[in-house]
């Protein structure tokens, strides 16, 4: 049996999917990241084994993804965010083309091909305007858990509209808002929708191809769903089995699923965990090669374009 | 004696001040935002008059300032706090050209002509970096009182840099630092830094003039005073009412509406 554990560290949560080779979901665990992202890394791994009757032994490969792919010592390889993200849609979703991902301090929109490769992406990490942090402040400020969020909004009868930018600011206009008895279901669902016009305005500047996916936290939030799908005009993917949140982790196990497969169809040992393994002898997007052994010549695709 | 009121309602504090007819300070209050800004406004207009020992009727004339200056019932008249602040530095300054106003939720730099005039001003208040609330997070993160938050950091020794921009990452970030191992002063001085080097490229925007003074609740803070000054490579004029610039701008213009003569919207009048 082959397993590969796939772990996202986050901004603001840690997680952790388990893939067996048929690429069956053998478990999943979530934790904070809080402020040592590596120690969540190693509890939210932990976690994997409580959810999953397999012992550590039987793990073949570990892939990281996420802002702290570096802080884990134990694993094989890591994989920026992006492309966990594009891998883990298409292979859910062939016909999609833009991903859109909020997390709890950034906001992504990903243009990808038919072959999942990343063509485009915009990142904002610079503000909390246009991320899940704007929503868990102003939910803070009205008492509700983020878990609260989409069921509330969806009471809402007469959304106001939250005109402030700012999340900090924004938390004088809801204070002001309640003063005058809007209530809060009609707040909340105005900061939704602000939340969900920037991240289409974002999705735009990756060029809004059809089809549309979400991923992250928000794939909960039937309101925040709903929200972006009537500013898009279209409907919006959803990853399936609650694996919206999970989605890089889910990409990161695909490609070290991938990887293993590639490793022994020709021959090699799995290396053990904190070593990139053996060189890949041809240069592709999808396939990990430590830049120091990577070989002379290589005839790979043409680098990808960032956007600014 | 006639007296003049000037009313500054700000994002986070109200202030209240009263002028006689030579244009001196004779009271001045100040309170914390209320949710509704019309009351606090109100309240802080009661709680001058009893420190001045006067009723409403003494006031011939009241100008309203501030980002709730139009919740004011009970004003003769509403003026920017871009003029209110130009004037309430000027009669105390009267050398000053640039103004740089660090207030709890925006920033504004404005730059006066030879003859006092407003020629242009720069405002952030789109975005809490750089403004109060930056400090704000601060004094949340390390539950520290603003007061302390000056003094504290002038006691650095090796300031951390602040990388986010935002103040909500920046919250975070300060959290970080300190599990890190950081001194808080340390920690504490970076913010100070990072609004430091925000408020210097805004007062750049209108053109950096001598005399420069630095009014609004921030310019309380020593930290604050030196790092600006140190950034902006010049001496700032600091007031010890630094607060109420924008309430006493406002009397000033109330004291020319009343020796002007003109007629006071008494029906609206708070009794």
């Amino acid at each position: 049996m082959t397993l590969v554990v796939g772990i996202d560290i986050g901004s603001t949560y840690t997680k952790a999917v388990m893939l067996d080779e048929s690429r069956d979901v053998r478990a999943t665990a979530i934790r904070r990241s809080g402020y040592k992202p590596a120690s969540a890394a190693a509890a939210v791994y932990e976690d994997l084994f409580a959810n999953a009757s397999v012992s550590r032994a039987e793990v073949t490969y570990i892939a990281t993804s996420g802002y702290g792919r570096y802080m884990v010592p134990f694993r094989h390889t890591q994989i920026t965010e992006l492309t966990c993200h594009a891998l883990a849609t298409i292979y859910h979703f062939p016909q999609v083309r833009t991903i859109l991902d909020i997390g709890g301090q950034d906001i992504k929109a990903i243009r990808i091909d038919e072959r999942g490769r990343v063509r485009a992406f915009r990142l904002n990490d610079k503000c909390a305007a246009g991320t899940g942090a704007f929503l868990e402040k102003t939910a803070r400020y009205l008492g509700l858990t983020t878990a609260d969020i989409g069921p509330y909004a969806l009471r809402s009868t007469m959304p106001v509209e939250i005109s402030s930018v700012c999340a900090v600011f924004a938390e004088s206009e809801v204070i002001n808002h309640l003063s005058t008895g809007v209530a809060p279901e009609d707040i909340i669902q105005g900061a939704i929708s602000a939340l969900a016009g920037r991240a289409v305005q974002l999705m735009k500047r990756v060029g809004l191809e059809q089809d549309f996916a979400l991923a992250g936290g928000m794939t909960q939030n039937a309101a925040m769903v709903a929200a972006i799908a009537a500013r898009l005009a279209a409907p919006l993917n959803l990853p399936p089995q609650g694996l919206g949140q999970f989605n890089g982790a889910f990409g990161a196990a695909l490609l070290g699923l991938r990887r293993v497969e590639r490793l022994l169809a020709e021959g090699h040992e799995i290396p053990p965990p904190g070593s990139d393994g053996p060189v890949q002898t041809t240069r592709r997007w999808s396939l990990f090669v430590q830049a120091a052994q990577e070989p002379a010549v290589a005839a790979g695709p043409k680098p990808l374009k960032m956007l600014r | 004696m006639e007296y003049v009121a000037g009313i500054d309602v700000g994002s986070t504090q109200a202030k209240g001040v009263i002028l006689d007819e030579h244009g001196a300070m004779v009271a001045q209050a100040l309170l914390d935002m209320e949710t509704n800004m019309g009351t606090a406004a109100e309240t802080v207009f009661r709680s001058v008059l009893a420190e001045a020992q006067l009723n409403v009727d003494d006031i011939v004339f009241t100008v309203a300032t501030g980002y709730g200056r139009y919740r004011v019932t009970f004003g003769d008249l509403q003026v920017t706090e871009i003029s209110c602040h130009a004037r309430g530095a000027l009669a105390e300054f009267p050398a000053t050209r640039t103004v740089l106003d660090i207030g709890g939720q925006d920033t504004k730099a404005i730059r006066i002509g030879d003859a006092g005039e407003v020629t242009d001003f720069a405002m952030n208040d789109k975005c809490a970096a750089g403004t109060g609330r930056f400090l704000g997070a601060a004094s949340f993160a390390l539950e520290l009182p603003l007061s302390e938050l000056g003094p504290l950091a002038l006691k650095s020794t090796k300031p951390v840099k602040i990388t986010t921009t935002c103040t909500v990452f920046a919250e975070t970030e300060i959290i970080g630092h300190l599990a890190k191992g950081h001194l808080p002063q340390d920690v504490l001085m970076g913010m100070h830094h990072s609004i430091a080097t925000r408020c210097a490229s805004l007062v750049r925007r209108v053109g950096l003039a001598p005399e420069i003074t630095f009014t609004g609740g921030v310019s309380r803070n020593q930290a604050m005073v030196a790092l600006l000054q140190e950034v902006l490579g010049t001496p700032l004029n600091v007031s010890g009412q630094a607060q109420f610039m924008g309430a006493i701008g406002a009397g000033l213009y109330a004291l020319d509406h009343a020796r002007a003569g003109h007629p006071q919207r008494r029906e609206e009048a708070v009794r």
